[in-house]
């Protein structure tokens, strides 16, 4: 079983998805808009990143560290220009998951629904934690880490994960 | 050294990209306090999720209209019935309330407060949010294009909402009162006293600097104190939730928003704002405080006419650059006396209630029969209020007061007879 395991994990056997123009544009687009939209009227939904977990699908089905970042800067500064704080701030913490996020999808495998959850709330408190760190030590915004909040929240997303995960998966081709 | 660059090259690439982003955000923490512009990068991302956030707006609106509108209309026809019912109560008590606004602006107006109003406000739909914890931000459908300019307030009919932070073409930012960069002058309604309002990371609200012996009790109503410049003065801002004791000197004070700021869908944005003094005058025409004053003081009984002396009462006057009243001659044989209740009836307006600084005793005009001194202006000066300091051509307060031997108010259309210096006005 552990042989097995070893040899589903090499990088040989997993296989490396790629994805169209469009739906690499639109996708994130998407969740950008959604992100923006569905707050204002159910402000319940800010709990949720759906622009982290894009970056994260892409980053480990892509299993490019060089993409990882790239998708991860490009989404995270177009999050932060719709704030309005310092552009910038949500840019680093999905570049660092997107490179993150790449590096683990190259290494392991993340098909499997639980992993998904894990490893989606495991980049969720890093980028939590990345952001928090660059706010407050670089722009020296007031901001409190709440445990509870944060962990719950890490746990949402990762529930979330798995139910877009699945509908994205739709979109992806095998190279 | 070639060989560590493509060894490392994804390395390398993160490296680079994120010490790109750290310069990047140094550089817009140093310029904030220099510019405080819009970035270019900003500027493209809200014009492109903008129209999309408008266009689901929109949509789903119309699907809700034709819901409301043409599909469920249940229990329209008895909701009818009890808004017109509604609707002559709140007639009634209208009229109860526009009475004592109308007291009440005369009574400002005598006090010579400065009110502002509200006169001009954008009607905007709330298109999209922040969608982050850590930018209370909202995004409403109108801009530079329907006149909206930073730091004008936003506002519902429930309360104050937040201030437009940037303005696109079509489109602005709002800063929401509970993001923890706003700030908002705030005063307690009853207690009448004051704070600042400031939002928290976990949005919400909580009103600073109030000291922590004063006493707050929950359920307070909050307003706005109108020392930011930006809301009016008045605004309901929300009530009082919690107090608790500070660390500091000061209380913590959370405030309930009135209105809700989590689902904000049409707001108002003030766009002028007009100070100024209210004015006695009631809607239906020129009301002076002298005719008020005349018609809730205890009724005189009108005297028999009495035809005076020629040149009884002499009443000259000076050129009006000079803006003067002589007082009348004491020395002039049957000259009627004017009493204290002829003085509070010719005051036309509130500002003629304002005693002047220094009454003005001009020399006796050459060849006027009355003699007019310093003492008559100076020992009796609550007779005929000379209103010297006004400026010529300052209306009503400007001209000579006068009274009729009834101690009535003179008409207030009747202007006064121009005389010429040296000019007697018999009575």
């Amino acid at each position: 079983m552990s042989d097995m395991t070893i040899v589903r994990t090499s990088r040989e056997e997993i296989e490396v998805y790629r994805f169209g123009p469009f739906i690499s544009v639109l996708v994130p687009l998407l969740a950008l808009v959604i992100q923006a939209f569905v707050p204002a009227r159910w402000h319940g939904f800010a709990v949720l990143d759906l622009p982290l977990l894009v970056t994260i699908f892409f980053a480990v089905t892509r299993r490019s560290q060089m993409a990882g970042l790239m998708t991860g800067a490009i989404i995270g500064l177009v999050q932060d220009a719709l704030t309005h704080q310092a552009i910038g701030l949500y840019g680093i913490a999905k570049t660092v998951v997107g490179y993150g996020a790449s590096s683990l999808g190259v290494k392991i495998d993340v098909e499997n629904p639980g992993t998904r959850l894990l490893v989606t709330a495991g980049f969720y408190l890093v980028h939590q934690a990345v952001y928090f760190m660059v706010a407050r030590n670089i722009l020296g915004v007031a901001l409190e880490w709440l445990w509870a909040r944060t962990l719950l929240a890490a746990l949402l997303n990762g529930v979330a994960a798995v139910v877009l995960f699945a509908v994205l998966d739709r979109f992806k081709r095998s190279t | 050294m070639e060989s560590f660059f493509s060894r490392y090259r994804n390395a390398s690439l993160l490296v680079v990209v994120l010490f790109a982003q750290v310069l990047g955000l140094a550089v817009q923490v140093k310029r904030t306090t220099e510019t405080g512009g819009t970035r270019l990068v900003r500027f493209w991302v809200v014009n492109a999720i903008a129209p999309l956030e408008k266009s689901l707006v929109s949509t789903s609106h119309g699907v809700r209209n034709v819901w409301r509108n043409y599909v469920y209309l249940r229990g329209v026809r008895h909701e009818n019935r009890d808004l017109k019912e509604q609707v002559e109560r709140l007639r009634i008590e209208q009229v109860r309330l526009s009475e004592d606004a109308a007291q009440a602006r005369r009574l400002q107006a005598l006090l010579g407060f400065k009110e502002q109003f509200i006169s001009q406000t954008v009607a905007a739909q709330v298109i999209g949010s922040s969608g982050s914890d850590q930018s209370h931000v909202v995004y409403i459908d109108k801009g530079l294009s329907d006149g909206v300019k930073p730091d004008m307030a936003v506002i519902t009919p429930d309360g104050i909402v937040g201030k437009v932070l940037r303005v696109y073409h079509a489109s602005s930012q709002v800063l929401l009162i509970n993001d923890p960069d706003s700030g908002v002058g705030a005063i307690l309604e009853s207690s009448r006293l004051q704070g600042i309002l400031r939002g928290t990371a976990a949005g919400e609200i909580m009103l600073r600097y109030v000291m922590s012996d004063e006493k707050v009790v929950a359920g307070e109503r909050v307003l706005t104190s109108g020392g930011d410049r930006i809301f009016p003065k008045g605004l309901p801002v929300g009530a009082v939730q919690q107090t608790n004791p500070g660390s500091d000197l000061f209380l913590n004070i959370r405030v309930k928003p009135a209105a809700d700021l989590s689902r904000l869908e049409e707001v108002l944005v003030v766009t002028r704002v007009v100070e100024t003094t209210p004015s006695t005058a009631e809607p239906s025409g020129p009301v002076r405080a002298a005719d008020i004053l005349a018609e809730r003081l205890p009724s005189v009984p009108q005297k028999p006419k009495v035809v005076p002396a020629a040149g009884a009462a002499v009443m000259a006057t000076k050129p009006p650059a000079e803006t003067s009243v002589t007082p009348p001659s004491n020395s002039a044989a049957g000259a009627p006396k004017p009493s204290t209740a002829n003085t509070e009836g010719a005051t036309p307006d509130a500002t003629a209630t304002k005693p002047a600084a220094k009454p003005v005793t001009p020399a006796p005009p050459a060849g006027t029969s009355g003699t007019a001194t310093a003492d008559g202006a100076a020992t009796k000066p609550a007779v005929v209020k000379p209103a010297a300091t006004k400026p010529a051509g300052g209306g009503e307060a400007g001209r000579p007061k006068q009274t009729n031997s009834a101690g009535q108010p003179p008409k207030p259309a009747t202007p006064p007879p121009a005389t010429q210096p040296g000019e007697e006005i018999s009575r």
